[in-house]
C-alpha cells in the first residue's frame, strides 16, 4: 500500500451536552490506502454511521481530524461522494435527471453539456441502469433505486467512495447482485471505499480489510482484520477457501464475542 | 339524492304561508336570468355572468397576491429559525382576525371599494399559505439536505432543485385552503362595498325580496366555488410531478 490516501486521526464524538451527554466514538484512527476497499463493520448504534458522516462531512467531529490527500475536510462535497442507505434518490425527477443534477454540478465548467450528457448515461451503464431512464425513483424496485444511488455517487467521481449501508434494506438475492456489481466496478475503476455493514459475508466478499467497531457508548476500533484473498473474488469459490473461512470466523468471533469483552474492559 | 332533496324542498315550502319559494318557483322566477347572463343594462343591473366576474377578478388578484408573498414569507420562516420566532407569533395572531374585520380598516386606508375588497382577499387567503408552506420547508427529509450537502448547492439551486419541489404538497395544501377562504371572503365583503359583484348582487336581491334570485346565486357561488378548488388541486398535480397526492 503506497501511503495514507484518507487519514482519520483521533476523531471524537459526543452527542448533547450535560446530563443528556453521550459519547458514541471514542478515540478512532485509521489510514486507507488509494484504491482499497474497506468494510466498517459493529453491531447496531455502536456509531458506524457516525464514523462515516463525518467522514462525508455530514457530521462535525468533537475532537481529531479528517485528512484526504493531505487535506482536512471539515464540510461536504462530492470528493467523498455518499451511497445513502436508504438511496435518497429526489422522486420528482427521473432517473436520468437525478444523476445528471450531480453530474451538471460537479461538472459545470469542467465539461461540456453533451460531455456532461454521456458522462450522465455512462455511469447509468455502469449499473445496468439505461432502460429505466425517464421513470421517476417512484416507479422502480428498491434495488434499481440503489443502483441509481451508486450511479450518482459515481458519477461525482469522487476521491473516496462512502457507501452507509447501501444493500441493508435489500432482499438476499437482489443484495447478492448489487454486490457483485459493486466488485465489477471497484476492479473496473479502482476506487477507493469506505462501507458500512452489519452483514459478516458482504464485509469479507468485498473488502480489502474489514475494521471491527466494539458497541457504544465510547465505541472505538476494536480489530482490524486484512481479508488475503485475491481479485476477482467468486462468492461460490469462496465457500470452501481457507482464508475465506478464517476471514469471516475472525470477524465472527469479534462480534459474539470480543466487541462485549472491550465493553466490559 | 339531489333528486330527493328537490322532492323534500318542493313539499316543504309548497304551502302559501311558507317563507322560502319551493324550486318550481325558484326556476320560473329565475328564468330569465338563467336563459341571459350576459345582459348589461348599465350600472349595476348586469348579468350573473358579469357579476361572477367581477368577483373572479377580484379573487385572481388578491389570491395572486397572497400566494406570491404568501409562498415567500413561507420559506422564510421555514428556513430561518430566527425569522421563525418573530414572525410567527405574529401571524399567528393575525391569522385568527375574521376576514370581514379587515374591511373597515382597509377602507379607511384605500378609501375606495375595489382595492379593500382584493385587500381582504389577500389577507384572508395568506395565512395558511404561509403557513403550510413553512411547514413543508421544515419537513424537507434530512437526506434531502444531505444530498444537497455534498452536491454543494448553493442557495438558489438549492431553492428550486429541492425545496420547492419537496415541499410542493404542503405548497398546495395551502394553495387550496386559500382558494377556499378567497371565495368566502370576496361574497362577504361585496355585499358590504357594493358596485358589480355575486356578493352585492345577492345582497341586492335580498333589498328587492327577490328569493328565488338569492338561491339561483347560491347555486352558482358554490359551483364555482368547488371549480376554482379542483382548478388549484389540479395545477398542483402537474407541477408536483408525482410528489402532491391529490
Amino acid at each position: 500500500m503506497k501511503g495514507e490516501y484518507l487519514k482519520i486521526e483521533h476523531v471524537c464524538k459526543t452527542f448533547g451536552r450535560g446530563e443528556a451527554r453521550s459519547e458514541v466514538l471514542r478515540d478512532i484512527s485509521l489510514e486507507v490506502a488509494r484504491g482499497e476497499y474497506i468494510a466498517i463493520i459493529g453491531h447496531s448504534g455502536c456509531g458506524k454511521s457516525t464514523l462515516l458522516n463525518i467522514v462525508a462531512g455530514l457530521t462535525e467531529a468533537s475532537s481529531g481530524y479528517v485528512f484526504l490527500e493531505g487535506r482536512e475536510v471539515a464540510e461536504p462535497g462530492p470528493d467523498r461522494a455518499v451511497v445513502f442507505q436508504n438511496h435518497s434518490l429526489l422522486p420528482w425527477l427521473t432517473v436520468y435527471d437525478n444523476v445528471k443534477l450531480a453530474v451538471d454540478k460537479v461538472f459545470a465548467g469542467r465539461k461540456t453539456s453533451p460531455e456532461r450528457h454521456e458522462w450522465t448515461l455512462r455511469n447509468l451503464e455502469l449499473v445496468h441502469m439505461t432502460h429505466a431512464l425517464k421513470k421517476r425513483p417512484g416507479e422502480i424496485s428498491g434495488g434499481m433505486k440503489q443502483r441509481v444511488g451508486i450511479a450518482r455517487a459515481l458519477a461525482m467521481s469522487p476521491k473516496v467512495l462512502l457507501l452507509d449501508e447501501p444493500f441493508g434494506a435489500l432482499d438476499a438475492l437482489t443484495r447478492a447482485h448489487l454486490q457483485e456489481e459493486v466488485m465489477k466496478i471497484h476492479a473496473e475503476l479502482g476506487n477507493t471505499v469506505m462501507m458500512i455493514t452489519h452483514d459478516v459475508d458482504e464485509a469479507v466478499l468485498l473488502s480489502d480489510r474489514i475494521v471491527m467497531m466494539t458497541n457504544g457508548p465510547a465505541a472505538h476500533i476494536g480489530e482490524i482484520h486484512r481479508v488475503e484473498l485475491p481479485r476477482p473474488r467468486n462468492r461460490l469459490e469462496l465457500l470452501a477457501d481457507a482464508n475465506y473461512i478464517a476471514a469471516r470466523g475472525a470477524v465472527l468471533e469479534f462480534l459474539h464475542k470480543k466487541s462485549h469483552y472491550v465493553e466490559a474492559a | 339524492m339531489l333528486g330527493l332533496l328537490g322532492v323534500v324542498w318542493q313539499v316543504l315550502c309548497s304551502s302559501p304561508t311558507a317563507s322560502l319559494p319551493p324550486p318550481t318557483k325558484v326556476l320560473a322566477d329565475t328564468h330569465e336570468l338563467i336563459t341571459q347572463p350576459f345582459y348589461d343594462n348599465g350600472g349595476n343591473d348586469k348579468g350573473l355572468f358579469w357579476h361572477l366576474l367581477a368577483s373572479l377578478k377580484r379573487v385572481a388578484l388578491g389570491y395572486t397576491l397572497a400566494a406570491t408573498m404568501g409562498i415567500a414569507l413561507g420559506v422564510l420562516i421555514g428556513s430561518s429559525k430566527w425569522a421563525m420566532r418573530a414572525l410567527d407569533p405574529l401571524f399567528q395572531v393575525l391569522r385568527t382576525i375574521p376576514p370581514l374585520a379587515w374591511l373597515p380598516l382597509s377602507l379607511a386606508a384605500f378609501r375606495d371599494g375595489q382595492p379593500s375588497a382584493i385587500f381582504v382577499i389577500f389577507i384572508t387567503a395568506i395565512w395558511p399559505i404561509i403557513i403550510n408552506t413553512a411547514v413543508g420547508i421544515r419537513n424537507i427529509p434530512q437526506d434531502y439536505r444531505n444530498v444537497a450537502r455534498v452536491l454543494r448547492l448553493n442557495g438558489a439551486e438549492f431553492f428550486t432543485t429541492i425545496m420547492l419541489p419537496a415541499a410542493a404538497p404542503y405548497i398546495f395544501t395551502g394553495l387550496r385552503i386559500g382558494i377556499g377562504l378567497s371565495w368566502l371572503a370576496i361574497v362577504a365583503a361585496e355585499m358590504l362595498i357594493g358596485g358589480v359583484g355575486i356578493g352585492f348582487f345577492i345582497w341586492d336581491a335580498w333589498n328587492s325580496s327577490l328569493i328565488s334570485d338569492i338561491i339561483l346565486a347560491l347555486v352558482y357561488v358554490g359551483v364555482i366555488g368547488f371549480l376554482l378548488d379542483r382548478v388549484v388541486a389540479f395545477a398542483g398535480k402537474l407541477i408536483g410531478r408525482g410528489t402532491v397526492n391529490v
